[in-house]
């Protein structure tokens, strides 16, 4: 089964940390990158520009509207993803576990209904 | 045919946890399981109850599925789908084979998938009085006095959840073990508590709920031997529950333990968990569980309230605070050490509790410092701590216990 990876984090602790915890949590990634390309399990992962970058497109009664920001002000936000391809949720579980935040924030697992994309076991 | 109905509800749960297996879902196995039940009723009078009616039952329900496989693959010409159930066996022709070694096996995958932390902690219990207890919709219904319909939409939820999330039908790796054996123990701790101190409604115990928690306490002890841990949460619902006879009065107000007619609790429960709370400790792994169940083995072993060992029962619930520190413990431990060393060094405890918030909202907090306040003779302090407890209480037995309380300070 596929699943998504949903990082979210409060914005304020990733921009306040050192040089250093940020270099500890690209290797986590590396690490969990390499165990699960190991077992055939990696499919996509992205980091994402925080949501200063974001711009939102609404549709309200058949038009489009433009907006500046993300869809909504949340204190968590949404900072990257997964695409993991599992045997059972418990072992999606168990990847989700090894990603590493920056301090507090939580990690939604997702079943993918439909994914396109290079080709899948 | 009293005894056929019976054999039925011993063997419901392994034949479906051995059909979930077989067939994939539960849905599937629930049908299939629904079918060999009418032909059992048809067969079994006539012929007799089979040597091993879980065979049966597997059997002829998964006979009953393939063949509904094969008529539809008839129609749609699905070869795949066949191939996954098949072969057909027929009743009774070597049954075993199916079973082999793996019952207890399937028992436990349905009890960890039930019991699974992905799912919430309402549709866990309302799955595992279903399956692994083979209690009926209307059944779980009544005994959280929900709407049927509610409870079936629960399980229906939670059943969808297992499939389209991919939680799986496995018994975890021993590393995970531990902590989702937990998560099993709490969910049977839940449906015991849940009986034995009703959250809602009239009645202040619901005895089938606490019954079917001991029933499960049962079967995970003969499923993992050797658990500390779940030899302590028999234990300690067992001794909880042996005082169910003294726990009301007959106007169905609560009796406080002290004032409990001992002779009403039940010997024989009593015994059986005071002798699997020492089976478990001498394991020398102990857990909060046997620790609960020690405190309760103390209460239980007193003749009378007076001669209770509070001194022990003050040091159980320290070494409680050691697992899991929390105020209601704490609480507990301020309500043990009046007791024992005077209702002055219980409030001391109790003060340390002021700025909790959570202690501020519960209603024994209040009721505990009301009581000892009354002791020390400060009534009218008592008295606001009672309405306190008052305000916060919605069972209707506990507001007639603490308004006599309270008129009592005079």
């Amino acid at each position: 089964m596929l699943y998504t990876m949903l990082i979210y984090q409060a914005a304020e602790t990733a921009e306040a940390v050192t040089e250093e915890v940020q270099q500890a949590c690209y290797a986590g990634h590396r690490k969990l990158q390499e165990r699960s390309k190991a077992h055939d399990a990696f499919r996509a992962a992205n980091e994402l520009v925080s949501v200063d970058a974001a711009t939102t497109v609404r549709w309200q009664n058949g038009t489009a509207a433009i907006i500046d920001g993300p869809f909504a002000e949340t204190k968590e936000q949404l900072v990257g993803l997964y695409v993991m391809e599992c045997d059972s949720l418990d072992e999606a579980i168990d990847y989700a576990k090894d990603i590493p935040l920056l301090g507090d924030g939580c990690i939604e697992i997702r079943p993918i209904a439909y994914f396109e994309g290079p080709p899948q076991r | 045919m009293k005894s056929e109905a019976a054999t039925l509800r011993a063997a419901q749960p392994k034949a479906l946890a051995t059909l979930i297996r077989l067939l994939g879902n539960i849905d599937a196995a629930e049908d299939a399981l629904q079918e060999a039940f009418a032909r059992a009723l048809e067969v079994w009078p006539e012929r007799g109850v089979p040597d091993n009616p879980v065979a049966w039952l597997v059997t002829t329900g998964r006979n009953h599925t393939v063949d509904q496989i094969r008529r539809r693959t008839l129609e749609a010409r699905h070869v795949e789908e066949v191939r996954s159930v098949a072969p057909h066996h027929a009743p009774g022709d070597h049954p075993e084979d199916l079973l082999r070694g793996h019952v207890e096996d399937d028992l436990l995958r349905l009890i960890f998938t039930c019991c699974h932390p992905a799912l919430a902690p309402d549709a866990q219990i309302a799955l595992t009085l279903k399956t692994v207890a083979g209690l009926s919709v209307d059944e779980i219904a009544h005994a959280f006095l929900a709407a049927p319909r509610t409870m079936e939409q629960r399980l229906t939820r939670a059943k969808r959840k297992i499939s389209v999330a991919g939680i799986p039908y496995e018994v975890p790796p021993p590393a995970k073990l531990p902590e989702r054996l937990g998560a099993v123990l709490a969910v049977v701790y839940l449906i015991f508590n849940e009986g034995y101190s009703a959250s809602a409604g009239e009645n202040l115990i619901r005895t089938e709920l606490c019954t079917e928690a001991i029933r499960l306490g049962r079967l995970l002890v003969r499923l993992f031997r050797a658990e500390p841990e779940v030899e302590g949460l028999l234990a300690l619902m067992l001794l909880h529950h042996s005082r169910r006879g003294a726990r009301l009065d007959e106007a169905g107000d609560i009796v406080t333990l002290d004032e409990q007619d001992r002779g009403l609790w039940d010997g024989v429960a009593i015994a059986e968990g005071r002798a699997l709370t020492e089976r478990a400790l001498r394991r020398q792994r102990p857990g909060p569980y046997q620790i609960q169940a020690a405190i309760a083995a103390v209460h239980c072993s007193a003749a009378s309230a007076e001669e209770t060992d509070w001194q022990e029962i003050a040091t159980l619930y320290a070494a409680l605070e050691g697992f899991q520190s929390s105020p209601v413990i704490t609480l507990n431990r301020a309500v043990a050490v009046a007791k024992a060393d005077g209702p002055e060094a219980g409030i001391a405890l109790l003060r340390t509790l002021e700025d909790s918030a959570d202690m501020q909202r519960y209603p024994y907090y209040h009721g505990a410092v009301a009581a000892l306040l009354a002791e020390c003779g400060q009534v009218e302090d008592a008295a606001a701590a009672y309405d306190k407890a008052l305000e916060l209480t919605q069972n209707p037995s506990e507001q007639a216990f603490l308004r006599a309380r309270r008129a009592a300070l005079g």
